[in-house]
Formats: structure tokens, sequence, C-alpha cells
């Protein structure tokens, strides 16, 4: 039976994993590749890498580190940020990534999706979405709106009309990041979660707010995601106490949510 | 010498990382030329059935492969749409494929969230020098929104299932070939590529 992911976010910084909060206030946490390397050996079930400086700094991605951290890594492995043009695309996959993670460009440029589908299947497109709750107007149908560049610029879109066409251009994956709950280790935004779980037929991924155990089963089952985004949980300073992958699968497993069991 | 083939719709980087992390040599092949200092060969992948068919055309690739695993009979191991590509024809874009392993490539039914991504667990259906030593349920990694339909029953090494049971290893004499990504599937995928490096071909 397919199993939920549970999949570490890392937000880079020079080659340094970072931790945000609401998508601001960055706090240094680890040398990427070192906590690409730990984690993999506890048995995290994917990686997703964004090079969150990139766009802003309208530079492309930090392909070393993306090297350094797949070297390490022998779980699927995604990247994103600054992700501009089909040639990026393939720069970043012969890096090493497995999947590319398109959020600002794909608003700009919705044929980027199109494009990396055809060139490189599916699979490997992974639309992340920015989203805010809005409250429902006419704008606004489901009452969450899509933004970009750092939760900073509101796009006008829909939430569910934009991972629908996101989906129809060729997004293989959805993954729908809460900006209320960023950091804030207060549970995902299930509402939003569900509501796209249940608008398209790709798989969906929860992000944002992940804090205790109890809110990554809450995703992956009243959420209707296929896999859960965390980072707080295992390493955020901020925190009291940090989760490792293994208490966090069992703990899983025991309520009921089928993961990977732990190998050796 | 391992030769990954090395074609632009496909992730030879991460095998390489992989073959590195075990210790295997290997080279990534590009072209007829490089294929010739090689012993066993890797295609791996994560595009579409086209792109990857195109992509050996252009590199030149198609025949000498097709000497290499078919006439010869040395050691190959697909991954992911180099496992398609091995079967007769594809839905996936109405392709035709290379036609080692006889059969067709479908696409999972809507009803299902397509790609299926994830990990999921691998059951073999006998021994093999490749497969053995993974466990009865070996949890893998997948990602795909097609499934291989071999004609001989006998050619499906490893079964998995999603809405219903399919095929995810295929093993026909010297050649194997796994759905689910092994350079991606953890301390179970780093063996079976051990695995792999270590056969001649036979079973």
């Amino acid at each position: 039976m397919l199993t939920k992911r549970l999949i570490a976010c890392f937000d880079v910084v020079d080659g340094r994993v970072t931790k945000a909060q609401q998508f601001q206030d960055n706090i240094d946490v680890a040398p990427a590749a070192d906590l690409a390397a730990t984690l993999y050996d506890d048995q995290i079930d994917e990686i997703v890498f964004y090079d969150i400086k990139a766009s802003a700094e309208k530079r492309k991605i930090d392909l070393d580190t993306v090297r350094a951290v797949a070297h390490h890594v022998f779980v699927p492995f995604t990247v994103g940020g600054g992700i501009r043009t089909l040639d990026d695309m393939y720069e970043v996959l012969k890096a090493g990534a497995e999947k590319i993670s398109i959020d600002s460009m794909a608003v700009r440029d919705p044929d980027i999706i199109r494009q990396g589908a055809e060139a490189f299947g599916r699979q490997c497109v992974v639309l992340s979405t920015q989203v805010k709750h809005v409250g429902v107007s006419r704008e606004f149908p489901s009452g969450y709106e899509v933004f970009i560049d750092g939760a900073r610029l509101a796009t006008g879109l829909d939430a569910i009309e934009w991972v629908k066409r996101g989906e129809q251009l060729g997004a293989g994956e959805i993954v729908v990041n809460s900006i209320d709950r960023d950091g804030t280790a207060s549970g995902y935004d299930l509402d939003v979660t569900r509501a796209v779980a249940d608008a398209v037929n790709v798989p969906v991924i929860a992000s944002g707010g992940a804090g205790t155990v109890e809110h990554i089963a809450d995703g992956l089952t009243a959420g209707g995601a296929q896999a859960a985004i965390i980072s707080s949980i295992l390493y955020s300073p901020r925190l009291e106490r940090n989760l490792g992958v293994r208490e966090l699968k069992d703990a899983l497993i025991a309520r009921g949510v089928p993961m990977r069991p732990y190998v050796g | 010498m391992i030769g990954v083939i090395d074609y632009r719709a496909g992730n030879a980087p991460s095998v390489g990382y992989a073959l590195e992390r075990l210790g295997v040599p290997y080279r990534l092949v590009a072209d007829p030329v490089a294929l010739r200092a090689c012993t066993a060969v890797i295609l791996p992948g994560v595009g579409a059935a086209r792109a990857t068919i195109d992509s050996l055309h252009e590199s030149r690739l198609v025949e000498p492969l097709t000497r290499w695993a078919v006439e010869e009979h040395r050691p190959f191991l697909g991954i992911c749409i180099g496992l398609q590509v091995l079967l007769d024809h594809s839905a996936e874009g109405d392709v035709d494929c290379l036609g080692w392993v006889p059969g067709r490539v479908e696409r999972f039914p809507d009803t299902l969230r397509v790609p299926q991504i994830g990990w999921n667990a691998v059951r073999t259906t006998r021994a093999h020098p490749v497969t053995d030593g993974l466990g009865p349920d070996a949890y893998c990694y997948f990602v795909n929104s097609y499934y291989v339909v071999p004609d001989d029953p006998a050619d499906a090494l490893g079964v998995t299932e999603y809405g219903h049971e399919f095929c995810s290893v295929v093993a026909r004499g010297n050649i194997v070939a796994t759905q689910f990504h092994a350079e991606k599937s953890g301390p179970v995928g780093l063996e079976l590529l051990r695995r792999f490096a270590i056969w001649d071909g036979s079973c």
C-alpha cells in the first residue's frame, strides 16, 4: 500500500538551513548538507530545498549546495527558488534533484509548468503555493488568495482556481503552504488543504504550521494530504523540544497513519 | 565499470551519487564509444517515454544498447522510465518503445491519484540475484503515472499494489528493471544497486 510521506523542508541561505516565522526573521540552523545527511540517516522520506533568496536577488539557484545535498541523500530531493526557464530546471536536475518546485515564477509565467512537464514529465514539476485566508468573496470563492515573493505580493488569484489550473498545465504535485500558519507550530490549515485535495487529482502536500504529531496526523487524514512538510518540529531553535523522524513515524503509525516502516 | 546512460531527460547524476556511496566504479555514457569500456549498464530515467526514446536516438545509443542487452546478453538495469521504454509500446504519448520485453505500458485509472508518488511495498515473486536480500515487503520510492504489463507473467519479478496489483520489477534473462527509483529508495535501493553491481547477468 502507498504510504504517506514526511518531507523535511530546508529554507536555504548561503548553503545553510534557516528557519523563518510567517516568512520572516530567518534564524540560522545548520549547513544544508550536514542536516540532509543526518535526516537521511534518520530515514526521512523526502527532502525539499528552497533557495529562498534566489528569486528576490534575481540570481540562479545555488547549484553547489544542491550538489552537496544530493551527495548525501538517497531519498527524493526537490529543489525550488529562482527557477525561471527550462534550462534552469535542467541544471537543477543534473545537479542531482528529482523534482523542481515552482512558485512565484509559475504565477508570473504559468506556461513554465507546461514546458517543464513536457520536457521532464509531470512527476518532475511540483507547484508550490503560498495561500492566505482572506474570507469568501466574489473574487475569492474559496476564501483563500495566492501570494508570491515570500508571501509579500498578493496576486488576486483564488487558491482553488489556481491549483486546478496548475494541475491542468501539468503540475504533478501541489504544495499548499499556509502563510498564516508558517512557522507558528499551531497546525496546518486543514480547510484549505482539504479543499485543494478535493479539487485536484494529483498528490497534495500540506505545509506550514506543523508543531506536533497530532498536527501531522491531522494534515494526512482530515486534511486529505498525501504528504506533510515539516521543519520546525525537526529542528527549529524556537521550539522547546524537537522530535526525530523515527519518533514521529512511530507516533503516526500508532495513530493509524500508513508510513514507510523504519528499516534496520 | 558500470555505464550510467546519460541523456537529456535522465537523472544520471543521482544514480552516480548512489554508486559513489557504494564504492562502485562507474562512468556516464552519452555516446556509443563510451559504452565499449563498460561491463554493465544502468538506464535511469525521470522523464516521459517519448522524450526518453527521442533522446536515446539522438545520442545514437539505441542500436549499441540493443546489441549489448539483447544479443550479447550483458547485465542491464532499467529504472523507472528506463523500465517502461523496454516494452513494445507505451500509452504515454502513444509511442513505440524498444521492445526488448514483450508487453505494453498503461496509465493508472483516473479513479486513483495520479501520479503515484511515494513509498510502496514491493513483493518479489521468486528468487533473483539482484533482488534477494530486499526482504519480503520492501518499501521503495515510486513516481509514476504509467505501469508496465509484460505479456509473459514470468517476466514480472516484483509486484506492488496501487488500486490494483501491477508489475514493479521486470526480470528477463540478463535484463532487470524497476519501476521504483532504486537510487532514491534509501538503504533498500542501495542494496539492490550493490547486488546489481556484482551480478554477472545470469540467473
